[in-house]
């Protein structure tokens, strides 16, 4: 099935994969989570999972070293790693297969570590287990922090896991699980917890850990970036199968299979721009876990369906020597029809890039904000001056921590700025909190959160939850509140059928939308989207994205977007403004500040956005961890970690200013306009980079 | 970072527990106040004179300002006086220190008792979850823990006392015996007590054990190839069984209270029977110092295992750093 089948008379692949049929089992009956699953990874090869969450990648993962759930069991085909029998070892054999020939990385490196034992007893474990003295093993593990680059591996060692950061503790692990040199090494999601910046660091030092160490890699995410950056071999997975498999740069250039073809068409690309192009979407929901269809798993959300769909099962059919696909019209896939391809931009005229109001709908002057500590001050944002106009969307980005979320709580009144700080809309002053705001105030901002499941009452109705804001925001009753209702309702795209739910019967896409839906209950002037995509699939994502261009369209709402994905943030974008440690570092028009010359800072996010077509180009890396707000580095905040900074010193001594570069693009940086676009020119590029890898 | 925050955190919970005992004493010497109507009426009787109620009011000090009554309260407990009985006409302290003694030690072996006990029940149901095991002592906990002491004291008495004699009837050994003796005399009396705490001590540990397996440090650590009982001793134990402290330590405020049934029941000289009694014959000085000296009890042991509990977690002692 795989191209990676072993030439006749090699070792054993490190791992080999065959009919897979993984089961959980639930209030007594077994439900299939895998089902069918075959793939090999040759040695040293690397081969990604992708899919969306829930269609049984974690699970295949965790079978591997015989970790499943408790109610989970394999109840069909069989697992070689090595050439050896997962499912035939004995205890000690197994425990032994696991200290050897097998390792995991998972999601969130926080807890993989014992929150109760230093950092270096916890690597020095997996020396002490072969056989090494305590005393070596030390040192042993001193060695493998340094070679995942963690700058100070004595102190990491002394180090409690909660001491160290996300990215810190994920090199950590990485280290651990390449300690014992095993023949696989198995990623589930390692990135996905982590700011992009830090993500690009990991990924890249798995890439080159890869190259010294022969490990073959199992790497599974739902990015399709990421896969396709750090795999040579990809299957796709939907509902327990793998639907499409083969090399990544020909699977992903052309999909043979509807899903993967929907799935690529939801990221939004550089060519995407509201109101001028609609994200393509997959309709529908994944089937519920256990549900047996009779064809085709993906038929009830395939617009290439048929009858034949509905009645056979396809099998996986070899497409090409290298690839296959689980569909019965695999030549048709690449011409999958758009979802809605009708409502594109009907009804919108495409009013191009934001043309520019000069009276803003908000101000925001010398606003900061100090949180207290533990009797530190944390200075959360420091004089921010920006201004918000009518109708357009101001996307906000900066890695975590940075104050995207403060910046969005004192807009909205949720968390008072220090004093000082002026805030307007529509040139009247704003109270600093929501209480001591004048109604008609308090109704034209609203804010919509990352996660939905605590912004929404658990106990109440959807019928309930969207009713109540219009009788609070809109002063709405009896019929005319029941007709603002439905149309709200269905604006959101949602139906009269999901009225009497509660948010928990609600998927999470599902619950955003009741969320956005309450927000736009009051007619606000301004939405603050706080991640409000971050938590969802990609496919749940272009349908939320298409939402809010469209309310905008609609209504002219404004929005302040905040996301820690560019792509995302671009799509929906007329400004950009980039913080980093509570200060503002650039902002100006969305075309302008991704083209370039952009602040260092900007630059350095840019560069960590892995992409589809696998050629980012050269990549800036920022090292070192992010300063701590309550003790910002003196000067730039940002000449710590600035690939660019100056050699003359002026960087951490002097803060520069925020300087009006062309109109309307400001830039904090001491570097001026023409230099930086000399210095991010393509000549300029590979010579300065030399210089920032060096330090 | 270091031994700072550890310290500061320290010194605020003792700040703390010393607040908490003067709002306590403020509250026992109101009550105290409050209740009794006269002091001198009532321990010179409904006849006596007048006058004399009078005399003995002044020599008891009640007929001073409250705020002067209670420094006067206050300072002498500091200096160890905790005033008259009204019913022995001797000092509290003498008859206190005694009983308090008493059911310290009888408190000590249903605690030396039940804490393995729970803590080993806990956690092999937790290893066996879903098992035999598992369902046989969760269900014993349960059941046992809903019996009242006064009727599983006297089912014991009854079996192991009078019908096996194995065990002596009453709590209180012949004085002068050796501390094993003793032991023996308190096995019967303790056994109540350790029956309702099995229970729930089993109940916590099984749940803290429970959460650690599940937990992916221990995935971790178990695909690392440690082998189980290392990982269990190592990874899991260290983690389950911190919060297990803490609820122990709470349970010494049930554990006064069955101590007056108990007590009662084995005809046992301790201070829940002290201050049953006390509270009969409204001997106000004898109840409050009683009362006094249990909440100093509880405070010292929720402390205690507070401390306990900051020492041996590094995120509570090295505090939280972004
Ligand atoms: N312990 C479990 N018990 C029952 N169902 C489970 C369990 N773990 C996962 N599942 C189900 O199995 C399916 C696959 O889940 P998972 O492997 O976690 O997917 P992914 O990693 O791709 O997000 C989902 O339907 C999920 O709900
Ligand atoms: S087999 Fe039919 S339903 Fe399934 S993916 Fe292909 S076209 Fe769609
Ligand atoms: S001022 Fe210096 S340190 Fe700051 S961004 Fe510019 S070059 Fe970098
Ligand atoms: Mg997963």
């Amino acid at each position: 099935m795989s191209g990676a089948a072993p030439a006749p008379g090699a070792e054993a692949p490190a791992l080999e994969v065959s009919h897979l049929d993984i089961s959980y089992k639930v209030r007594g009956a077994d439900r299939l989570a895998v089902r069918d699953v075959s793939f090999t990874i040759g040695r040293r090869d690397s081969f990604g999972l992708v899919g969306e969450s829930g269609c049984g990648k974690s699970t295949t993962a965790l079978a591997i070293p015989r970790y499943l759930a408790r109610n989970g069991r394999v109840s069909a085909g069989t697992i070689r790693l090595d050439g050896e029998d997962v499912s035939r070892l004995g205890p000690e054999a197994l425990r032994r297969l696991r200290a050897r020939k097998v390792a995991m990385v998972y999601q969130e490196p926080g807890r993989a570590l014992n929150p109760s034992i230093k950092v270096g007893r916890q690597v020095a474990e997996v020396f002490e287990l072969a056989g090494v003295p305590r005393r070596e093993a030390m040192e042993r593990s001193g060695e493998a922090l340094g070679r995942v680059q963690i700058p100070d591996p004595r102190r990491v060692m002394r180090s409690y896991p909660h001491q160290l950061s996300g990215g810190m503790l994920q090199r950590v692990v990485i280290a651990m699980a390449l300690a014992s040199q095993p023949s696989l090494l198995v990623l589930d999601e390692p990135t996905t917890a982590l700011d992009a910046t830090v993500e690009a660091e990991v990924l890249d030092l798995i890439a080159s850990l890869r190259q010294e160490l022969h490990t073959a890699i199992l790497f599974i995410s739902h990015n399709l970036a990421v896969i396709a950056r750090m795999c040579d071999q990809v299957g796709v997975m939907y509902a327990g199968e793998i639907v499409e498999q083969g090399p990544a740069g020909e699977l992903f250039g052309q999909p043979r299979h509807p899903y993967t073809v929907g799935l690529l068409r939801c990221v939004p690309a550089r060519r995407h721009r509201k109101g001028v192009s609609r994200l393509d979407t997959i309709p529908g929901f994944l089937p519920a876990p256990g549900e047996v269809a009779a064809g085709c798993i993906f038929a009830p959300r395939c617009r290439l369906a048929d009858q034949r769909c509905t009645v056979e099962s396809p099998p996986m059919y070899q497409v090409s020597e290298t690839r296959g696909s689980r569909c019965h019209y695999h030549q048709r896939a690449p011409d999958l029809p758009e979802a809605d391809a009708a409502t594109v931009s009907a009804g919108q005229e495409p009013d191009g890039p934001w043309t520019g109001s000069t009276t803003p709908l908000i101000a925001m002057r010398g606003v900061s904000k100090t949180f207290a500590v533990r009797n530190e001050k944390v200075r959360a944002l420091s004089d921010i001056d920006l201004s918000l106009y009518p109708g357009e969307t101001l996307g906000l980005v900066g890695e975590s921590g940075s104050g995207k979320t403060t910046l969005a709580k004192v807009l909205v009144g949720l968390v008072a700025p220090d004093g000082g700080s002026a805030l307007e809309l529509e040139g009247r002053s704003l109270a600093p909190t929501a209480l001591r705001r004048a109604q008609e105030q308090r109704r034209a901002m609203q804010i919509v959160f990352q996660n939905p499941d605590s912004a929404l009452n658990r106990r109440h109705s959807v019928r309930h939850i969207i009713g109540r804001a219009l009788t609070k925001l809109a002063g709405l009753s009896g019929r005319a509140r029941q007709d603002r209702l439905l149309e709200i309702v269905r604006s959101v795209r949602m139906e009269e059928r999901h009225l009497p739910l509660r948010p928990a019967q609600l998927s999470g896409g599902l619950k955003q939308r009741v969320a956005i839906a309450r927000a736009f209950a009051g007619s606000p002037r301004v939405l603050v989207c706080d991640e409000p995509t971050s938590a969802l699939d990609v496919s749940v994502q272009a349908a939320i994205l298409n939402l809010l261009a469209d309310l905008q369209g609609r209504e002219g709402v404004t929005y302040l977007f905040i996301s820690h994905d560019l792509g995302v943030v671009r799509y929906l974008s007329d400004r950009i403004a980039v913080l980093y440690l509570g200060r503002l570092m650039e902002h100006g028009p969305a075309e302008t500040v991704f083209a370039g010359p952009h602040h260092p800072y900007t630059e350095a996010l840019l560069s960590a956005v892995p992409s589809l077509d696998g050629q980012a180009g050269e990549r800036i890396r920022l090292g070192g961890e992010i300063p701590s707000p309550a003790n910002p580095p003196s000067g730039c905040v940002f000449h710590t970690r600035c690939p660019r900074r100056l050699a003359s010193g002026l960087c951490e001594s002097t803060e520069p200013p925020l300087t009006e570069v062309e109109p309307g693009h400001a830039v904090r940086c001491h570097i001026p306009l023409p230099e930086l676009r000399r210095l991010q020119g393509k000549d300029g590029r590979a010579a300065e980079l030399q210089g920032a890898e060096g330090r | 970072m270091g031994g700072r925050p550890l310290a500061r955190y320290l010194l605020k919970r003792v700040a703390l527990a010393i607040l908490t005992l003067i709002l306590l004493s403020i509250m026992i010497f109101l009550a105290g106040q409050v209740l009794p109507g006269n002091p001198g009426r009532a321990v010179l009787g409904p006849f006596a004179s007048r006058s004399a109620v009078q005399a003995l009011d002044h020599q008891l000090g009640v007929d001073r300002p409250l705020p002067v009554q209670y420094w006067s309260w206050a300072t002498g407990l500091l200096r160890g006086n905790m005033g008259i009985s009204y019913q022995y006409r001797a000092p509290v302290s003498s008859f206190l220190y005694p009983a308090l003694l008493h059911s310290l030690k009888l408190a000590a072996v249903a605690f030396v008792l039940v804490v393995p006990l729970g803590v080993i029940g806990g956690v092999l149901a937790a290893l066996r979850r879903g098992g035999a095991a598992d369902r046989a002592i969760s269900v014993t906990g349960l059941s046992l823990s809903t019996v009242p002491e006064f009727v599983s004291g006297i089912v014991l008495i009854v079996l192991f006392a009078i019908e096996l004699k194995v065990l002596p009837v009453t709590a209180n050994p012949p004085s002068g015996s050796g501390p094993l003796t003793q032991i023996r005399y308190l096995i019967l009396p303790a056994i109540p007590l350790v029956l309702i705490l099995f229970g729930y001590i089993a109940r916590m540990a099984r749940a803290g054990t429970i959460e650690a397996l599940d937990s992916d440090y221990v995935r971790t650590a178990t695909l690392k190839g440690l082998p189980r009982s290392l990982v269990i001793r190592r990874h899991v134990l260290r983690n389950s069984l911190l919060p297990t402290i803490t609820v122990i330590a709470t349970q010494t405020g049930y554990l006064i209270g069955g101590l007056v049934v108990i007590e009662d029941l084995f005809n046992y000289p301790g201070i829940g029977r002290l201050i049953f009694t006390a509270a009969t014959d409204k001997d106000f000085p004898m109840l409050e110092a009683g009362v006094l000296v249990i909440g100093v009890v509880y405070l010292v042991a929720t402390l205690l295992a507070d401390i306990l509990y900051t020492v041996l977690n590094p995120r509570v002692r090295l505090g939280g750093s972004e």
